[in-house]
């Protein structure tokens, strides 16, 4: 087996693998957490959490009614959004004529309640949830062993990013989006329904972390605090990235999963760090993020 | 701006600063005495251990409005400062035999510094931006935590002793350590008073209330944000330290992202940018997290009950409605 840099290179590759998983979960919830802010102008405090409801809702039908991984994929993001569209309705849809950090408090405790209530349901410790038998086992690459099912969650959430832009910059519903970001109340003037435009935005948004849950339930184990670790390296995420652009949030995601995962290889006491040190060093040189507006 | 306003701002302003002394308005200046006589007499009343939590969560919610409720930055990080205060305090006063105030003193030093590296940072952006920032920032010190040797890791530091108050008096006994926290309490409290009603923070809130206004009259409000900064997190890790003294022991809890929210919510619960607000949501909730320790996770569910239900209804917090129905500013 050949080295690469002094480094084996099952292992590079192999690290260079769970960076781009660790970077596809960043990319799908950084981009939800762009579009959410874009027009509610909230950063979504709860969207780790609602990112490991996507996950448990999978493992329950799994659980309760025997509805594979297939299903899940296909239910979870549905549920998880209609829930999301209902956190809007009660709760967020409030705020909005108030200063955003409301916004951020509110959904902050919505975290908290929904992490609680699973915590005391299923305890901390992990759930395990298995990999579809249609992508178990891996593929022999010569240089590395690839697992099927790592692969397919790569390219399924770049496929799933691609979608969402395609959607944003190429569609009718994309064009009212875009322009309710820029001036909500004109567009409404122009007789289209805002309010209900926002509410399945933020369902949207929500169902697209949901969506990450359910990829993420056979990788890492089904536990209550999966979203809140994450949620944290995202927001670094966001800030590197800048929210101004939905593209900018999923480079920003997969590269920034990638550096991580490389300097598992190279220095991994830094590992846990890096992505907190990559955004201070943004801030200092481009404080309005490598792909935002000042 | 006034109900759209983060703080409290919106409270019918006093008709005149009809201040007694210190500039503490009429009925501020009552609720000060009555809290002096609370610390006064309550050592005798309660459990004194159980104060001393509350005051050093009190000063360090006051730390925190510090910012929010007076230039109206919110940091998501604070338990960064109040953590590395207390694991400085306690490396202090185990490791290198410093005596309490000393240790405490060095914690506040460390934080400040910290928060000084990472004000400088976060003050380049604004709003919910700055929130996430220190957020991440504080993320950073806890993962450092987990991995400096002189933090113990997920052990902590354990067993550090309470020393000798300036080598002389020692500070085993429940009371005297009491009588200490209680003094840097207090100490902390008009520190926070004097600086909100200097000229320094008139032109905090001045920031507060309108940026781009204060920086068109000539304040580099950048300096003055950074300053603040600083101030709140090097009371922040005064708090931590007492409070590693007080208990012997300090921990990874300290420095993680709930402990962020928890002041967050202790400030909120209280009124943010009222004089007492933080005192008596710190009361509130650490007196909450006592009687409902056995059930739990379910601790976290009310927490998180609480936040929505202020954010919702209940925007001034305690302190703020009740001046509001008694017409005066507390």
């Amino acid at each position: 087996m050949e080295d690469l840099f002094g480094i084996p290179a099952p292992l590079l590759f192999g690290q260079l693998l769970l960076g781009l998983i660790n970077g596809a979960f960043y990319a799908m919830l950084s981009l939800g957490l762009a579009v959410i802010f874009g027009l509610l102008n909230i950063v979504n405090m709860a969207h780790g959490a609602l990112f490991m409801m996507g996950a448990f809702v999978a493992w329950l039908l799994l659980d309760k009614l025997g509805l594979g991984y297939w299903w899940a994929l296909l239910l979870s993001p549905f549920i998880v959004g209609a829930f999301g569209v209902v956190l809007e309705k009660l709760f967020i849809s409030r705020l909005y004529k108030l200063d955003h950090l409301y916004g951020l408090l509110l959904t902050f405790g919505l975290a908290l309640v929904i992490e609680g209530v699973f915590r005391n349901e299923f305890g901390s410790s992990g759930l395990p949830y298995r990999i579809p038998p249609e992508l178990a086992g891996s593929w022999d690459l010569d240089f590395m062993f690839l697992p099927i099912y790592r692969a397919w969650v790569v390219v399924f959430a770049l496929v799933a990013c691609l979608a969402t832009w395609l959607v944003i910059e190429k569609t009718r519903l994309g064009a009212y989006l875009r322009a309710a970001t820029e001036n909500a109340p004109l567009v409404q003037a122009f007789g289209v329904n805002v309010p209900r435009m926002v509410t399945l935005t933020y369902g949207a948004g929500v169902a697209l972390a949901a969506l990450g849950g359910v990829l993420a339930a056979p990788i890492y184990s089904v536990n209550p605090q999966m979203g809140s670790n994450l949620i944290i390296v995202v927001f670094a995420v966001v800030v590197i990235g800048g929210m101004g652009s939905i593209l900018g949030a999923v480079l920003t995601g997969f590269g920034l999963g990638i550096v991580e995962g490389m300097t598992k290889v190279f220095y991994p006491e830094a590992s846990a760090t890096v992505i907190f040190v990559i955004m201070v060093i943004v801030l200092l040189a481009r404080p309005a993020g490598l792909f935002g507006r000042a | 701006m006034s109900d759209t306003a983060i703080t409290a701002g919106s409270l019918p302003a006093p008709k005149a600063e009809n201040a007694v002394a210190w500039g503490f308005s009429r009925a501020q200046f009552a609720a000060l005495t009555a809290m002096i006589v609370f610390l006064a007499v309550a050592p005798f009343v309660l459990y004194p251990v159980f104060i001393m939590k509350l005051l050093c969560f009190a000063l360090f919610a006051l730390a925190f409005n510090l910012l929010i409720g007076y230039v109206g930055l919110l940091s998501f990080g604070h338990a960064a400062y109040f953590g590395m205060g207390g694991y400085i305090a306690g490396y202090s006063a185990k490791a290198l035999g410093l005596s309490p105030e000393l240790g405490i003193l060095a914690g506040g030093v460390v934080a400040g510094l910290l928060g000084a590296v990472f004000g400088w940072v976060a003050i380049r952006r604004q709003g919910i931006y700055f929130a996430m920032i220190t957020l991440a920032l504080a993320q950073m010190v806890y993962f450092f935590c987990v991995q400096a040797p002189f933090t113990g890791g997920e052990d902590g530091i354990q067993a550090i002793p309470r020393g000798s108050f300036l080598g002389v008096v020692p500070l085993d006994r429940d009371m005297a350590m009491y009588w200490l926290v209680a003094g840097i309490f207090l100490g902390a409290f008009l520190l926070i008073h004097r600086i909100v009603h200097s000229p320094f923070g008139q032109v905090l809130k001045a920031i507060r209330e309108n940026e781009p206004r204060t920086i068109s009259l000539g304040y580099k409000t950048d300096q003055y944000k950074l300053v603040a900064f600083i101030l709140s997190t090097a009371l922040a890790g005064v708090a931590g330290a007492t409070k590693s003294l007080v208990f012997g022991i300090a921990t990874l809890t300290d420095v993680h992202w709930a402990m962020s929210g928890e002041v967050v919510l202790m400030t909120l619960v209280g009124g943010l940018g009222t004089t007492f607000g933080p005192v008596i949501g710190a009361a509130v909730i650490v007196t909450m997290q006592n009687y409902l320790a056995e059930l739990g996770a379910w601790v976290t569910v009310i927490q998180g009950v609480i936040f929505v239900a202020c954010v919702l209804a209940f925007r001034r917090g305690i302190i703020g409605e009740l001046g509001n129905l008694l017409k005066v500013k507390l």
